[in-house]
């Protein structure tokens, strides 16, 4: 075991991470621990844009993002938090030009804008050209130019360091409450333990999209941040909402771009109507995610979806002629080419929703403080990125606000957490800060159960997919939650055939799985919950929103023993934050 | 060696089924270069025979094998659609994403063999893992961030649409290595900092609000710098985002000499 000492603590290497890292290391001492190398994080995944109201094609401004962030998010979204958002959108982009970031430009040299879904002109008008982009790699560059800049401060990784705990301290200043002290980590290549004191631990650990089995998320997105603070007996935010974004290649799941909409395609069900005009007709297939997918479903469901099962729809692009696709859009027209062996060029691409978004997570304030229950804070510990819940984002995010979310929070985590960590002394670490992490790892390393890790994964992804995707209802949410339980009771049974101590990923799949069960659950628990339909949340059952009754966030914890991954969930409500605008009926 | 590792340790049978062999699949042969770090004293070759559909990403064969067969398999992956960089093989000999080329591409009806081996060049770690710390190394080595001095405008930096799309084609590097793990001067001089580093600073170089330049092409004329490619375009071939790498290395090169003369 070893044991290590700094001011700040980073967990992930994302866009959050880096963005966090960026600040954090020119105030205090910083060490950055991932599981990845930096430039392999999702983030480099994103492809469309990143909004600010930059003005620099068309009339814009910040006001407008952000009336249409909280409407977008169905109004579960907290309007002080989604304000400093759109408000520091502007200047968040600016940052990352200067960083080195190579948007594409506008005829005068500006940073060239496209539009996007939900994205609108004064209070929902017209679609507005806002999302600033670098072809469809906006996230590739996010991460390089973060990368490059990190490099550039010299921060310092620990890279394929695989966080599995954070320790908590009594608070000598404040008897009876806990501090957050430090992270543990097993190191990929040797197999060892190493504790990370520290005085500030942020998590930018990304999202959970391996619940689902269809999703553009990677292998890697296993949600682990959420579910180590899950395990301290935390809460989780609105974990039920989750984003299925419209257009996944269909049956693969990886990810077509709503850019490719802003572009100009269209949706289109097997006999060519573009069906987006019945369900949105103002804003047609520039309509936020949420009723976006819906709609497809809907097609799919009454017999109007494509191809020789009736099982997908179709986005067009074939208007927008070669050379916008080839100069706008390269990397999805060749992701079409590569894994359908289809040609935007000339065809219509077969599409239907994929697990995208995790809109819950880890609760925190606008500095990324993250929340021990609606009032307190656990001095120390903060979140940012996909992993937090701040609300901006509410029962559903709008495109492009995810990047957004991350630039902006996670430069306010890095500074919020360095000040802290210079404002105080190191706490002790409590007893036997390892213990955990030792028992998980070496249980499973030594188990002889007769349970593959693979098999209860895939049964896992095929119940979330059929139970708890874009539509659930009562039953379907049941039989999730009787799967789930039954896979953890199976889990408890699992081993792996790597006994090793030199990279044992087949140990750590085994570990993320654990992650994975214990979020799984957690969803479908506030799904049956809600009983109302909002945002990313659709029930068949209770087809329309509720804010009399359900006008409030989800808080989720975990009840009994820590170190089981078999334990009830207490559900607890917390307020939603308004500033100035009051819940509409959502129309497109 | 420790061919005795956790002979402590009882052997795992796990119980469930293989998962239904889909319509439509072949069998192919996988030929898989192994090596345990903590059992082997080097690397061999061992073949399975597995079930594949036409379809099916070479990165899903090697799930396949670690899930169902053999789960001490060890390799790096994460996106699964070519953009992460984690999963750079040698396949059939070449230097390609293991998520990025389908069965289809390299199986026939007479060839149902798929040969897999590390990349070249890195120290070897364990089955596919190689140590990137080098790797990343040279990519450090050649400042790549954005330098500039004086004021910075309220706003951004402005840039033209040609400016901007004079070095394109370098900002799409996903840092994977496969050009530079395909070079014959890199696997036999280690001091070469390699194409994958040379398009880093490329595309700095061919920044127009870059300030820079000089540096950089100062560090690339030493003797571990661009006078040691000879052109061979191995790394162009190799690369799997399209980048003409070799075009990128030329340019360095004519930067050099213009500022020279
Ligand atoms: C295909 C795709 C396209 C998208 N397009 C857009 C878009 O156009 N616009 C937009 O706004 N949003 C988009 N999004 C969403 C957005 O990209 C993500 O939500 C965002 O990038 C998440 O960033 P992050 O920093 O929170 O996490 P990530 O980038 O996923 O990084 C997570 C980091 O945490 C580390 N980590 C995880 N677990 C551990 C652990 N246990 N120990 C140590 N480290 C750990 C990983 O190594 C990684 O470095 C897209 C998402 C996808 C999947
Ligand atoms: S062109 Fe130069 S860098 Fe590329 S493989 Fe050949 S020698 Fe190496
Ligand atoms: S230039 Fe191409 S092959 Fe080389 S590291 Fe970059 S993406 Fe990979
Ligand atoms: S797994 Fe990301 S590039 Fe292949």
């Amino acid at each position: 075991m070893q044991f290590h000492r700094y001011d700040v603590v980073i967990v992930g290497a994302g866009g959050a991470g880096m963005r966090a890292a960026i600040e954090s290391s020119q105030r205090a001492r910083t060490a950055v621990l991932t599981k990845l190398y930096p430039t392999r994080s999702h983030t480099g995944a994103a492809q469309g844009g990143m909004c600010a109201a930059l003005a620099n094609v068309e009339e814009d401004n910040w006001e407008w993002h952000t009336f249409d962030t909280i409407k977008g998010g169905d109004y579960l979204v907290d309007q002080d938090a989604a304000e400093i958002m759109c408000r520091e959108a502007i200047d968040a982009v600016y940052d990352l030009e200067k960083m080195g970031l190579p948007f594409n430009r506008t005829p005068e040299g500006r940073i060239d804008q496209r539009r996007f879904g939900g994205h609108t002109r004064n209070h929902g008008e017209a679609a507005v050209r806002r999302a600033c982009y670098a072809a469809d790699r906006t996230g590739h560059m996010i991460l390089q130019t973060l990368y490059q800049n990190c490099v550039k401060h010299g921060v310092e990784f620990f890279n394929e360091f695989y966080v599995l705990d954070i320790t908590l301290s009594d608070d000598p200043a404040n008897p009876g409450q806990q501090v957050c002290t430090g992270a543990v980590a097993y190191e990929l290549a040797t197999g060892e333990i190493h504790v990370f004191h520290a005085k500030s631990v942020i998590f930018a650990t990304g999202g959970a999209g391996k619940v689902f089995k269809t999703t553009s998320n990677a292998h890697t997105l296993t949600g682990d941040g959420m579910g180590v603070v899950f395990r301290k007996g935390l809460p989780l935010e609105d974990m039920e909402f989750y984003q299925f974004h419209p257009t996944g290649l269909a049956g693969l799941g990886i990810l077509l771009t709503e850019g490719a909409r802003g572009e100009g395609a269209i949706l289109r069900n097997a006999s060519g109507e573009r069906f987006m005009e019945r369900y949105a007709p103002t804003i047609k297939d520039l309509a936020p995610r949420d009723i976006v997918a819906r709609s497809m479903v809907m097609e799919v469901l009454e017999g109007r979806g494509a191809g020789p099962h009736k099982d997908y729809v179709l986005l067009d692009c074939t208007h927008l002629g070669a050379e916008v696709l080839e100069t706008k859009l390269p990397d999805i027209t060749e992701f079409a080419r590569t894994y359908l062996g289809v040609d935007p060029v000339t065809e219509p691409v077969p599409v239907f929703p994929t697990a995208h978004y995790a809109m819950g997570g880890i609760p925190t304030n606008v500095q990324g403080e993250v929340l021990r229950d609606n009032d307190n804070k656990v001095p120390g510990l903060y979140a940012a990125g996909e992993c937090a819940c701040v609300s901006v984002h509410g029962s559903n995010r709008l495109g492009t606000n995810s990047l957004l979310d991350i630039n902006v929070f996670g430069r306010r985590a890095g500074i919020a957490g360095a000040d802290y960590a210079n404002a105080v002394e190191f706490t002790e670490l409590p007893s036997g800060p390892a213990d955990f992490v030792v028992n998980l790892v070496e249980k499973l390393r030594t188990a002889t159960g007769g349970e593959r890790v693979a098999d209860i994964r895939i049964a896992l992804q095929a119940t979330m997919d059929a139970n708890a995707a874009v539509y659930r209802t009562e039953e379907t949410l049941k039989t999730a939650l009787n799967d789930v339980q039954v896979l953890k009771e199976r889990y408890s049974n699992v081993s792996v055939q790597d006994k090793g101590k030199r990279y044992n990923t087949d140990l750590l799949e085994g570990i993320e799985l654990g992650f994975l069960l214990e979020l799984a659950e957690v969803m479908v628990v506030g799904a049956l919950m809600r009983k109302e339909s909002r945002g990313g949340h659709a029930r068949e059952d209770y087809p329309t929103r509720d804010d009399v009754n359900f006008m409030r966030h989800t808080m989720a914890y975990k009840e009994g023993d820590p170190t089981s991954l078999i334990s009830d969930i207490r559900l607890d409500f917390k307020p939603v934050v308004m500033t100035r605008y009051q819940p509409m009926e959502r129309k497109y | 060696m420790t061919a005795t590792l956790n002979a402590d340790l009882a052997p795992v049978q796990h119980t469930g089924p293989l998962p239904p062999v889909p319509d439509g699949a072949v069998m192919v042969t996988v030929n898989l270069q192994r090596f345990n770090p903590e059992l082997d004293d080097a690397p061999h070759m061992e073949s399975y025979r597995i079930p594949a559909l036409p379809t099916d990403r070479i990165l899903n064969l090697l799930h396949y094998i670690k899930w169902y067969i053999d789960g001490t398999l060890a390799f790096r992956r994460s996106c699964a659609h070519g953009i992460c960089g984690s999963d750079a093989m040698r396949i059939n000999g070449r230097n390609r994403l293991g998520c990025k080329v389908l069965v289809k591409d390299l199986v026939t009806a007479k060839k149902t063999e798929i040969t897999i081996e590390p990349i070249k060049g890195l120290p070897l770690e364990k089955d596919l893992i190689v140590d990137m710390e080098p790797f990343f190394d040279a990519f450090r080595s050649v400042k790549p961030y954005l330098v500039t001095h004086g004021n910075e405008p309220d706003r951004e930096w402005v840039q033209s649409i040609e400016d901007r799309e004079r070095f394109d084609d370098t900002t799409k590097c996903i840092m994977c290595a496969c050009c530079t793990t395909s070079c014959p001067v890199y696997w036999s001089a280690d001091a070469y900092v390699g194409p994958a580093a040379i398009v880093a600073a490329h595309r700095f170089i061919f920044d127009s609000r870059d300030q820079a330049a000089e540096e950089r092409l100062e560090i690339l004329s030493d003797a571990e710098g661009v006078w040691r490619c000879r052109t061979t375009f191995n790394c162009t071939d190799a690369c799997p985002r399209g980048i003409q790498v070799t075009k990128a290395i030329q340019e360095v090169k004519r930067a050099l000499m213009f500022r020279r003369i």
